[in-house]
């Protein structure tokens, strides 16, 4: 009997490699404020990953809190942001979408569980302006208070 | 002059399937799969000017008043409640099983796919917030009001059908949500002025 040919085997597995490297997205933004997401006793998945856009909220971690302070911040993509940013940051991304996907962007708010409710109302209310209505308060599964 | 002719070794390729299947491990345990989770909610549409002062005509009884101070207290009706009883208390409210006249006013309809049905149509469960309040708080809240309805639509689905919400099948389900569709609206509470900004 010959021997079995394993000659192709480097390119079959390259190939497999390629596959999840093209697949599986690196690119995930770097956090510039501190989130420990708060819990819920209802969460479902987040499903169309492409579909989402993230509004990151919190304490500044502490390599930024020299030049930023403090105060709970807001971080669209890579920079902090404000409030009043939003509305375009919205309006671009999803002008950025493909035309049928644009009324299925679904907006996640990635917030810290300490973030007082003022500053989550504000962005609530420049979403609805821009009406970026499908929104998602990122969260964890509680079982039990 | 006379040039010796060299024969190149080949190269030993048989490793090779083992270092791309060390890269190929190495990617798929570096990579993270699993997706977040959160509570999805839909705002309302922004209201024009001229309407908001045209404040809805709502009868006392139907509106559940549901407040979360900057101390984090979650009052219910002007009771102070936990939020493991907050469940209850709003199933309770919705309801309205003995036909209380301080609870919500029962009507009931024709809907299609689901026959005459008898529930609480113009609740409303008005969250009120204070600027100073927890994130964790208003989630909670949140959550448990999503469990309510979600209960209720379980219930009603087991009353009707003898099967679980979940089994149902997609019309069914959305003839049930519209029924028991979510009605809370969201005020928040800052320095006397108040916002309204509700979510569906």
């Amino acid at each position: 009997m010959p021997a079995l040919s394993t000659s192709s085997l480097p390119d079959i597995i390259f190939m497999l490699l390629f596959f999840f490297m093209a697949v599986t997205n690196l690119k995930e933004t770097t956090y510039r404020v501190r989130i420990t997401p708060p819990q819920a006793t209802q969460v479902q998945k987040l499903e169309n990953k492409s579909l989402i856009r993230y509004i990151y909220v919190g304490e500044p971690l502490p390599q930024y809190q020299n030049s930023f302070g403090s105060q709970t911040c807001i971080q669209l993509n890579d920079a902090f942001a404000d409030v009043s940013e939003i509305g375009n940051y919205i309006v671009s991304e999803r002008s950025a979408m493909r035309e049928e996907d644009q009324n299925l962007m679904t907006v996640c708010i990635r917030a810290d569980k300490d973030t007082p409710m003022g500053v989550i109302n504000e962005i609530k209310e420049s979403l609805r302006k821009v009406y970026a209505l499908k929104i998602v308060y990122a969260a964890n599964q509680r079982n039990r208070y | 002059m006379e040039r010796k002719k060299r024969k190149v070794g080949q190269i030993n390729a048989s490793s090779m399937a083992d270092i791309s299947f060390l890269l190929l491990i190495f990617f798929l345990v570096t990579t993270s799969m699993n997706v977040g989770t959160g509570l999805s909610r839909r705002l309302p549409p922004p209201v024009p000017d001229q309407q908001k002062l045209k404040s809805a005509d709502i009868k006392k009884r139907n509106i559940f008043i549901l407040r979360i101070t900057n101390q984090n207290e979650i009052i219910a009706q002007g009771e102070k409640t936990d939020i493991r009883q907050l469940r209850q208390k709003v199933i309770q409210f919705i309801k309205n099983e003995n036909n209380d006249p301080n609870l919500p006013e029962r009507i009931t309809e024709d809907v299609p796919l689901l026959g005459k049905v008898t529930y609480t149509k113009n609740h409303i469960i008005s969250v009120e917030t204070d600027a100073e309040a927890r994130y964790q708080t208003y989630i909670d809240v949140q959550s448990e009001l999503v469990a309510a309805y979600n209960e209720l639509r379980d219930e009603f689905a087991m009353q009707r059908f003898g099967k679980h919400y979940h089994y149902l099948g997609e019309d069914l389900q959305r003839a049930i949500q519209n029924t028991f569709s979510q009605r809370i609206s969201e005020v928040q509470t800052e320095n006397l002025t108040k916002k309204n900004n509700g979510t569906h």
